[in-house]
């Protein structure tokens, strides 16, 4: 499973940045937030897969999975909400103000350096 | 986003509660089952995100006069202040501390300054999305 | 802490209070809040006067990094206590002149409050820390607020330059001073200055002595403007007047002077540190009083003095660390060099802190600084002139004002430097006091220039913007103070002989004070038909003829080549160096964020795959993996189908919806890999970023509008290939070396025990790692405030 995992997270990894290397706001966002799954899914497969009971003491299992890489990547879910909000609101107000979502379009303004 | 969308309106009347009581639950229940600060909170603006989605903006603030911004601030403050507490104990910043207590109806109950420390993550969550969901939404 | 420590520190906690003092009390000048704080810190310093002069220093200490030797040390000693009360007691009447020279409708006072309390207390941190590393925190401190205060009228171009100018020549010695710090820690081991002074045979003798010296005196150097790098100071003149008395003349200046005196006793056996301290200091005193006279700004001419007066003290101390050779007192013949520096630090402040004063009345009260505008003001401000006479005639070394006395120890200091038998004195020594006697001419005359051309000759009214007229009481106080501080040290110097100067010697030389407790200063008017009085006759009468003869030979001036000009070659020396980097630069630099991207992804692969295959870390273990079952392939399939899809997607939507597909298998992997909450957050956070999704880019119309045309790139087909085997490899070699064990057994076994709950992954957020937590809630807030501010600003803005 783990080396099943390991290509899917190589395949995500491959598409967020193929994505993000375009010119289109949307498809960069979109590469950042697939980025983001893949890392999330690399970091469980780092820490071991089904090797024990989710990580509650309640359920008294001999073994438990690995509950650190859970808690970064809970963190991980939430700050990538929180910046692909953001992004997204950039790119939107950038769009307004500038009437295109076209990254080689978004130069500033002439003769600044 | 003016809809008039009856059947929308009516579940969401009553699934709402559902929702934020399951949330709540979700939130105490952290720190033995799944849930916490993140998802209660995350849980609870999804059901706001749902009376949103089923009335509009206007509506929902009226219900909820919340200033989401300063939300997060009180839930900021809740975090770092049960940080700064453990400094009054001499305890190195952000120590927790629990008991146990036995309280009338409920039996056994821990009491953790966590808790407090959830609360805070909690309101922020909901603060936070809240506020990025309300800009974007008025901004139309 | 201590209520020392909280000495050094209180001015830095007003500064916090400013702000809202400031907004709450309008009609009040802030100024007035300020008062009170440097006038209590010189009570409070003051006590410690009846400590040093014993010969004891009082020493506090706060734990700060205390693995790196670094904690907040603070050391009251003589050459401290002396810079202490200069910084508070100056500090104090410059405050008190501040509050009638800004005018509250006008200015933003708070943020000059702010600026002048952030340098009062790094200026007393630098003078009474004894931790190196401290010491340069506070060091780059009063440079940056310096740079604050020079700027201070930032609609001004002169003011913006001067502050650019004076911040990158300070920091640059402030950054040579810290390579320098960091040296000195690697021969001696310790940041503490007193361990230091006690290791000093040890630095002498290192390989490293000559680099550390010399980066310490860079700093030094730099920030007492001494020549070559005296240039900031007359553009730093562009600060508000009170800035000018208290920072550039007073206090921040002599910032280098006290670390030159501070690491005498470390530095001092070395030949170069005296030729190049002493030399130095000669050359800006001869140079800053040389370029005085041609000044016709008022502001400009004190500050070339200013220039001259520190070579003057620096070349002091030189010339007194060569009283170190000769390892005994004999009775003050050698040490009377850094008896004048320490004596001449306190008079110069004195008369130089009332003359800038008087400056800026006379700029107030007229309107201009110009000296071929001014003229016969005498008769309008008979108190400004009065002033003007004493400070003027105590820089010129004029009896009976205290600059009388210094200026005649420092022909002694000058005349006994020419006497030594050491590093080759008793040959080029004999310029010490020909440079010395020339310069004071000088000096004499830029203060007769000063004092004459303003307030005696013709009054030329249709010249001024505004009737001059006294200044206020209020303005007067201060530089009434200081002026009479000039007279009474002139009359009685042992006021503060015993005191203050002896304390403070006995820090700059401690080898040779320690053992003779008894030493004390006696400053004498009087010694008899001496060379030194014969030099002081001669510059009055030959400063006079100059004088009078003045427009006969100022043409030595325009003599000097503008070329060679300092400044030319710092102006064009900055310009060039903006040219060169601006073009390295646009090199690589396109404007593109796909090429930088690119930049990122490319260093990402090369240094992992490189890295990957020198170490020869790439393993493949299959035999401890978990089993596969037929839907986990399915789910498997799905994500990697979405993903790929999503790059072919034509349409917007259809690419968000995918997105969502990918984020939910993510959550039903989660279930799978028994991850309970990362599954219940992964898939609201989906539900919620969906609807965010689409908030943003469906309901907008005008958005969903136009769709670009999409090309394929081979490149970036290429670089992304990349980082997706790199990434699959580094996933496969994690999972194939277990280096070592899992630190996850700690958590399993402590969350019940130690933080009293039983899911792991919880505890571990609130309570292990709630440090985390914190920062990323922090992180949540700032996020949401700037989408707030970017959607909520634009409103209200279109709006007004």
């Amino acid at each position: 499973m783990e080396i099943l995992m390991a290509f899917l997270v190589g395949i995500l990894f491959m598409t967020a940045t193929y994505l993000m290397l375009s010119k289109s706001l949307l498809r960069i966002i979109i590469g950042t937030g697939l980025l983001s799954h893949g890392a999330h899914l690399l970091l469980l497969t780092m820490g071991g897969l089904k090797r024990g009971a989710a990580p509650l003491l309640g359920e008294n299992a001999p073994a438990y999975a690995d509950p650190l890489p859970q808690a970064l990547i809970l963190t991980a879910i939430v700050i990538s909400f929180g910046v692909t909000a953001f992004f997204l609101v950039l790119a939107y107000r950038a769009y307004q103000e500038l009437g295109t979502d076209n990254m080689d379009r978004l130069r500033g303004k002439e003769g600044h350096e | 986003m003016k809809t008039n969308d009856v059947i929308l309106q009516t579940v969401t009347k009553v699934t709402l509660f559902i929702i934020i009581l399951f949330s709540i639950h979700l939130f105490f229940a952290g720190h033995y089952y799944p849930g916490g600060g993140f998802i209660g909170g995350l849980m609870t603006s999804g059901a706001i995100v749902l009376l949103l989605l089923a009335f509009d903006i206007k509506t929902v603030k009226s219900i909820l006069p919340i200033d989401y911004i300063k939300l997060t601030a009180i839930g900021l403050l809740f975090a770092i202040g049960t940080g700064a507490g453990a400094l009054l104990f001499d305890m190195p910043f952000l120590t927790h501390a629990y008991t146990y207590v036995n309280m009338p109806l409920l039996g056994k109950t821990s009491l953790h300054t966590a808790v407090l420390f959830d609360t805070g993550v909690y309101l922020v969550v909901i603060g936070v999305t809240m506020t990025i969901i309300q800009t974007i939404g008025e901004s139309e | 802490m201590s209520l020392l420590h909280l000495a050094v520190i209180s001015p830095l906690l007003l500064a916090l209070l400013i702000p809202f003092l400031h907004k709450h009390f309008r009609k009040i000048h802030t100024g007035w809040f300020l008062l009170p704080l440097p006038a209590v810190l010189f009570g409070y310093f003051l006590q410690f006067i009846s400590v040093t002069r014993q010969g004891d220093t009082v020493m506090e200490t706060i734990p700060w990094i205390s693995s790196l030797g670094i904690d907040f040390t603070v050391k009251v000693d003589g050459l401290g206590l002396l810079f202490a009360l200069l910084i508070t007691g100056i500090g104090a009447l410059v405050v008190l002149y501040s509050i009638y020279y800004l005018s509250p409708e006008k200015e933003k006072l708070n943020t000059f409050y702010i600026y002048l309390l952030l340098f009062m207390g790094a200026m007393l941190g630098v003078v009474l820390s004894d931790n190196l590393i401290v010491l340069y925190a506070f060091w780059e401190l009063t440079s940056f607020s310096s740079f604050l205060l020079i700027g201070y009228w930032n609609h001004r171009e002169r003011s913006r330059y001067g502050a650019q100018k004076s911040m990158l020549i300070t920091v640059f010695g402030g950054l040579s001073m810290f390579g320098g710090i960091l040296l000195l820690n690697s021969i001696t081991g310790t940041f503490s200055i007193t361990e230091t002074i006690a290791m000093s045979n040890e630095v002498v003798n290192h390989p490293l002595f000559t680099a550390t010296l010399i980066l310490f005196l860079l700093g030094a150097f730099t920030k007492s403007a001494q020549f070559p790098f005296h240039i900031w100071l007359p553009d730093a003149m562009e600060a508000p007047t009170p800035v000018s008395a208290y920072l550039h003349s007073a206090t921040m200046v002599k910032a280098g002077i006290y670390m030159v005196a501070r690491m005498t006793p470390v530095f001092a056996h070395s030949g170069t540190w005296v030729w190049l301290v002493a030399g130095i200091g000669i050359i800006t005193l001869f140079w800053g009083s040389f370029s005085a006279v041609k000044q016709v700004d008022l502001k400009a001419i004190l500050a070339f003095s200013t220039v001259s007066q520190l070579g003057m003290i620096m070349s002091l101390l030189g010339a007194g660390a060569a009283a170190l050779h000769y390892g005994t007192i004999q009775d003050g013949y050698y040490i009377v060099a850094v008896t004048a520096a320490v004596f001449h630090l306190i008079n110069h402040a004195t008369f130089k802190g009332s003359l800038f004063m008087v400056t800026g009345i006379i700029d107030h009260e007229t309107g201009t600084r110009d000296i071929r505008k001014l003229g016969g003001l005498m008769n309008f401000m008979p108190i400004t002139f009065t002033l003007a006479i004493i400070g003027t005639f105590s820089m010129a070394g004029i009896p009976p004002f205290n600059g009388f006395l210094s200026k005649e120890m420092f022909f002694t200091g000058m005349l006994r430097i020419a006497e030594m038998d050491i590093f080759s004195f008793d040959t080029w020594g004999i310029l010490f006091p020909i440079i010395a006697w020339t310069a004071s001419v000088f000096t004499f005359l830029y203060s007769m220039i000063y004092v004459f051309k303003t307030f005696t000759g013709k009054y030329q009214p249709e010249k001024l913007d505004k009737k001059p007229h006294e200044a206020p009481v209020g303005m007067l106080i201060p530089p009434v103070i200081l002026a009479s501080l000039a007279v009474i040290i002139g009359i009685y110097p042992d006021v503060i002989s015993g005191r203050l100067i002896s304390p403070a010697l006995r820090s700059i030389l401690p080898a040779l004070l320690d053992d003779s407790k008894a030493y004390e200063v006696h400053i004498y008017h009087w010694h008899g038909f001496t060379p030194e009085l014969f030099m002081t006759i001669g510059v009055i009468a030959v400063g006079i003829l100059l004088y009078k003869t003045l427009t006969k030979w100022t043409g030595v001036y325009r003599a000097f080549p503008e070329k060679l000009a300092l400044n030319r070659f710092y102006d064009s020396g900055l310009e060039k160096l903006e040219l060169g980097s601006l073009n390295i630069t646009r090199g690589y630099m396109t404007g593109f964020i796909r090429t930088y991207l690119v930049y990122i992804f490319t260093f990402f692969v090369l240094a992992l795959g490189v890295t990957l295959f020198y170490r020869n870390a790439f393993a493949l273990d299959f035999s401890d993996v978990a089993p596969i079952r037929f839907f986990e392939v399915v789910l498997v399939a799905i994500m990697a189908i979405s993903a790929i899809t999503i790059l072919f997607a034509k349409s917007r939507l259809t690419s968000i919806i995918l997105l969502g597909s990918v984020g939910y298998t993510v959550a039903l992997f989660f279930v799978i890999f028994r991850a309970p909450d990362l599954a219940l957050t992964q898939l609201v956070i989906e539900t919620v970023s969906v609807a965010l999704f689409l908030l943003a880019f469906y309901h907008l119309p005008q958005i969903n509008r136009k769709e670009e045309h999409m090309r394929f790139k081979l490149g970036n087909l290429l670089v992304s290939i990349g980082v997706g085997v790199i990434v699959t490899m580094i996933a496969l070699s994690a999972h194939s070396n277990k280096s070592f064990k899992s630190i996850s057994e700690y958590y399993v076994e402590n969350t019940y025990k130690k933080a009293g709950g039983e899911n792991m992954v919880n505890v571990i957020l609130v309570d292990f790692r709630g440090f985390d937590t914190m920062f990323e809630i922090a992180v949540l807030g700032i996020a949401a405030l700037g989408i707030f501010a970017m959607i909520r600003l634009r409103l209200t803005r279109g709006k007004e």
